[in-house]
């Protein structure tokens, strides 16, 4: 698999009352083509700092995020990002977001995006506004709106956090039914190994501020995954350890 | 039945302010009666006054006057303040050189721009007009360019990650976000218009219902008349209130008002 994206030894500090504030130092790693990698930390760590730095809507003040063999130089269409609060606009139906990311001038734009609303499970909903919504059916749409104009790469930045426990499972498999129709790059930051074992097919384990990669665990598991099997369990032990939980099984 | 219920529960509501307005009206009667007053009319006097302006046809007139002034000011404020105030929130730099101008002018009252208008424009409706503008420009510029300023990010973000067209990043973003700053100004910009109005009528003019008012107190002491302008002005304020609050109900605004 050629690699997607290379993030080069980036490092990015912020100017505080008490100096500046090392949030990531030195950090490198490279996600392959169609790869879903997962990244875990500790809160505070850094981890929404640096996926803004890989999307482009933060400029690291060391190193180089290379996309497609490029630098990286601001955010654009082909890399969309997900995040816990969610940007679906909430002036505009379902449909109305969905056509936001779409050229004026693409034939069958609208059929796309009903087409997309379906995908997600919307259909029926497309002339509904946001706050008609439940928050699955918000993040339903989020993805839609993020898939219809075909990125090459998913930055999720706790997708589900804001979804109780029962929608964010379901939304992580809906996410996977997904994936397995259009394969994308994905990366996932969450402070939730279980969703990372669940989805990932590598998961990176960042340390304490300033970030850097701590650990790096290959998820060899088929889908769909079994969390409660002996291997699955053995390695989300083998995480929380990284991330300073002792436990026993 | 939930519709039956609700309206239910609408009147019993009312039922207290009405009780007060009741009370209120009570006491203003009782008291004339009691103090033998000779020009201070009694509530039914403010009626029977009305219906004699009604009847004439000279009350509509009166309030087609001031409706009319109020339509072309407040028209020529929005159309001048909505566009100003987008620009100004957008571009710093707009902001930076007019907002101080515009801090300074705002707590002029519109009174006191009285000479100037009629120095200006003269004694016709342009004098009115004038004010009415003045008076609800600068709300509705502060609300909106505060409607810009206000945007969370994350939406202004989204329309980056999209790239976009400047065009449907104003048309699809920027606007309809501000949309709900810009209607709250419009109805602090037409009550304030209102009030104007009002006033402005007084100094000059032979029309209108502030005109009225003063008419009706140089013209015979009609007291009774003055009060039923009043009491008219304040039911017309209401009603263009209303009329505001129904873009509030707007869905297109709903998000920012649902929560």
């Amino acid at each position: 698999m050629p690699t997607k994206i290379e993030v080069r030894n980036v490092g990015k500090s912020f100017p505080t009352d008490n100096g500046r504030l090392e949030v990531i130092t030195d950090l490198g790693f490279s996600v392959d083509d169609g790869e879903f990698v997962a990244i875990v930390g500790p809160s505070g760590c850094g981890k929404t700092t640096l996926m803004n730095i890989i999307a482009g809507f933060l400029a690291p003040d060391t190193g180089a995020v290379i996309v497609n063999g490029v630098e990286r130089n601001g955010p654009n269409r082909k890399g969309i990002m997900i995040t816990q609060q969610g940007s679906v606009f909430p002036w505009l139906t379902v449909r109305q977001n969905l056509l936001f990311g779409l050229p004026d001038e693409l034939p069958n734009r609208a059929a796309l995006a009903d087409e997309y609303a379906a995908l997600v499970g919307l259909k029926g909903f497309e002339n509904n506004y946001p706050h008609e919504l439940s928050g699955g059916m918000l993040k339903r749409a989020e993805i839609a709106r993020a898939l219809v104009v075909k990125p090459e790469i998913l930055y999720m930045d706790e997708p589900f956090s804001a979804l109780d426990a029962l929608m964010s499972l379901r939304m992580q498999n809906e996410l996977l039914r997904i994936l397995a129709k259009e394969k994308h790059t994905v990366m996932l930051i969450t402070h939730d190994v279980e969703e990372a074992i669940h989805v990932a097919d590598r998961i990176l384990v960042l340390s304490p501020r300033p970030a850097r990669i701590q650990a790096s665990f290959d998820v060899p598991f088929a889908h769909p995954r079994k969390l409660s099997s002996p291997q699955a369990q053995a390695l989300r032990v083998a995480i929380l350890k990284e991330l300073g939980v002792e436990e026993t099984i | 039945m939930v519709g039956e219920q609700n309206k239910m529960k609408g009147a019993k509501q009312a039922l207290p302010s009405i009780l007060v307005i009741a009370v209120v009206v009570g006491i203003w009667w009782a008291a004339v009666v009691a103090a033998h007053s000779a020009i201070f009319p009694t509530p039914w006097a403010v009626v029977t006054g009305t219906v004699e302006l009604a009847a004439d046809g000279t009350l509509w007139e009166h309030i087609g006057a001031s409706l009319m002034r109020v339509g072309v000011g407040f028209g020529i404020a929005v159309a001048f303040a909505i566009p100003l105030g987008l620009w100004m929130g957008w571009v710093r730099g707009a902001f930076m050189t007019l907002n101080p101008v515009f801090q300074i002018l705002r707590p002029i009252s519109p009174i006191a721009w009285i000479p100037i208008a009629i120095l200006w424009f003269g004694v016709g409706n342009a004098s009115p007009i004038y004010l009415i503008f003045i008076a609800s420009v600068f709300p509705m510029i502060v609300q909106t360019t505060v409607g810009v300023h206000t945007i969370e990010k994350r939406y202004l973000r989204a329309a980056d990650n999209f790239g976009v067209t400047r065009k449907k990043l104003f048309l699809q973003v920027v606007i309809p976000a501000t949309l709900p700053q810009i209607i709250v100004g419009m109805r602090i910009g037409l009550g304030v218009a209102w009030l104007v109005v009002v006033a402005a009528e007084m100094i000059a003019l032979h029309s209108g219902l502030g005109y009225l008012i003063i008419d009706s107190r140089n013209a015979g002491n009609r007291y009774d008349l003055v009060i039923a302008g009043m009491i008219i002005i304040g039911l017309i304020g209401l009603a263009l209130d209303g009329f505001m609050r129904l873009l509030e109900g707007m869905k297109i605004v709903r998000w920012r008002y649902a929560h």
